[in-house]
């Protein structure tokens, strides 16, 4: 079965005509051409194809497209305005926060979704908002350091 | 890619249009909600369903109502994350708010709906598997073969509860509300579970799961603790629900019921029973733990050995008590982890 739907993603809207059976994850990078968002386990263990749903964190390898008509979804394409690097990937890129970078894309939407609800969070608060975001490189430290860092420079006073 | 089988998707938006839609395509449907539990399960060709009526497009079916006054309703949308967070749960019912809050990781808990969460599917380390790994080691009886790996002289499957939310309703006396094309029946939740690892629920194929109704909070204290190996992502390998009514210091009643010990939450009354009369003193909350370990048999089959789990369900049995009674910190979430 194909579905004709309409997509909302990073404010553009894409009309697409899919098999239902799709993933979002898949029609992203497939139908779309957004191959920012990665496709680890693609059985919801890892992360990596994290994408924001109305600025919530969702993972992309188990969400439908035929759910999301009415929705907004955000992809690490989506960060970046006018050229210029959002805080995280600034922080992200000065501070060695990706390696190998296969997680960095699902940890910065989640990121992101963190900062949007706490502007300033907590080293535990990052910590436990990043809780689903395995990253095989980095050992995290940097991780938690550059959202910090990004929060510190978004500079919303506690 | 990990691909999903092909399926006619319905989106239903009422509960009346889903009922019906699973009546007309009678076995061939499935029902599916947040499919943080099915989709996985179906890329690894677990069910492969040729229609799939889909429930997030069902306003009336998401949304906490009432009070701990009146009790409480979830529609069984509802995400785990609104779950976790909701203030009158949080206060009233905390143990339904820790579980919530300690299924798997952030993102499936914003995905995930806890009627999902009661109706998740039973697990064992010989079924979890993609399709070519069950190929090679051989199917079990669960699915596509004959024979049980675990137990190969057992006629039946053993594969486990894995639900963090179901043990802790079940101790707080929770009610469900399923319904069909052909009508409507609330029934209590430990009612919902069959002791059996395929077929896991008391509910025919064509009962959606509309609403949990909680019981009016009442003097009614309750705790959660989830063993696991990791202390995010991971299905719980031992959880342990408990509540008590407290008269002053004195329990009035009390409900243990233990979690991924079973096909089915396990209670254990005899423990709940000797908690009755008492006061909560480190010695009583000891011989009770003691109690509850008694009935847990896990088997071999998920992660940990059993040995360990079994030792580790009066460990945490004690743990849950000492917490109610103030005995101990009221467990910080890494506390609740092995
Ligand atoms: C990596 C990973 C880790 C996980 N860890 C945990 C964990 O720690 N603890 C835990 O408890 N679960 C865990 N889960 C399982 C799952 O995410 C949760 O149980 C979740 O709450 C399932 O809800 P859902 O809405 O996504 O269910 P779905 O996948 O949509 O459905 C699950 C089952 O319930 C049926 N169903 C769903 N809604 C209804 C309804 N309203 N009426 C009747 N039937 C219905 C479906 O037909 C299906 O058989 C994990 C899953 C993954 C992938
Ligand atoms: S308990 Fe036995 S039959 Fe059930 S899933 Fe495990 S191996 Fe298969
Ligand atoms: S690819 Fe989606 S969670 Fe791993
Ligand atoms: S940087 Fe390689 S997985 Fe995180």
């Amino acid at each position: 079965m194909k579905a004709r739907l309409s997509l909302t993603v990073n404010g553009e809207t894409h009309d697409v005509l899919v098999p239902v059976h799709k993933t979002l994850l898949e029609v992203l990078r497939e139908d779309l051409g957004l191959t920012g968002t990665k496709h680890g386990c693609e059985l919801g263990e890892c992360g990596t194809c994290t994408v924001l749903v109305d600025e919530v964190p969702v993972l992309s390898c188990l969400a439908l497209p035929a759910d999301l008509a009415d929705a907004a979804i955000t992809t690490v394409e989506g960060m970046a305005e006018g050229g210029r690097l959002h805080p995280l990937q600034q922080a992200f890129a000065e501070l060695g926060a990706a390696q190998c970078g296969y997680c960095t894309p699902g940890i910065l939407l989640t990121a992101q979704a963190l900062l949007a609800d706490r502007p300033s969070p907590t080293r535990q608060e990052i910590k436990e908002a990043l809780a689903g975001n395995l990253c095989r490189c980095t050992g995290y430290t940097k991780i938690l350091d550059a959202v910090e860092l990004a929060a510190l420079r978004v500079g919303v006073p506690r | 890619m990990l691909r999903l089988p092909p399926f006619t998707y319905l989106a239903p938006r009422t509960v009346d249009d889903a009922a019906k839609a699973l009546a007309s395509h009678g076995g061939a449907a499935m029902l599916v909600a947040g499919g943080t539990d099915l989709y996985p399960n179906m890329k690894r060709r677990q069910f492969e369903p040729s229609v799939l009526v889909g429930l997030l497009a069902i306003r009336e079916l998401r949304g906490v109502r009432g009070g701990a006054r009146e009790g409480v309703t979830l529609g069984s949308c509802t995400t785990l994350s609104a779950v976790a967070v909701h203030p009158e749960i949080a206060a009233h019912y905390p143990a339904l708010a820790t579980a919530a809050g300690l299924v798997s990781s952030p993102q499936l808990r914003n995905m995930g709906t806890i009627g999902g969460n009661v109706c998740v599917d039973t697990r064992c380390n010989y079924y979890n598997q993609s399709y070519e790994w069950r190929k090679a080691v051989g199917f079990c009886m669960k699915r596509d073969g004959a024979i049980c790996l675990v137990a190969p002289r057992s006629p039946r499957c053993w594969a486990v509860s894995s639900s963090d939310t179901a043990p802790v309703l079940w101790s707080l006396g929770a009610r469900v509300r399923l319904r069909s094309a052909a009508g409507e029946r609330t029934i209590p939740v430990e009612t919902l579970f069959r002791d059996d690892g395929i077929e896991y629920l008391a509910k025919r194929p064509d009962e959606i799961l509309t609403d949990i109704l909680l019981p009016p909070a009442d003097g009614w204290r309750s705790a959660y603790l989830k063993l696991r190996r990791r202390g995010s992502f991971d299905f719980p390998v031992l959880g342990v629900a408990v509540a008590v009514q407290m008269e002053g210091d004195v329990v009035r009643d009390a409900r243990i019921v233990v979690g991924a010990v079973a096909s089915q939450p396990r209670p254990a009354p005899a423990a709940a029973a000797a908690l009755v009369g008492g006061r909560l003193t480190s010695e009583l909350i000891a011989r009770v733990a003691e109690l509850a370990a008694g009935p847990a048999k896990p088997l071999d089959n998920t992660d940990f050995t059993h040995p360990y789990r079994k030792k580790m369900t009066r460990v945490f049995v004690a743990r849950a008590l000492a917490s109610l009674a103030g005995l101990a910190p009221a467990g910080e979430p890494a506390a609740e982890v092995a």
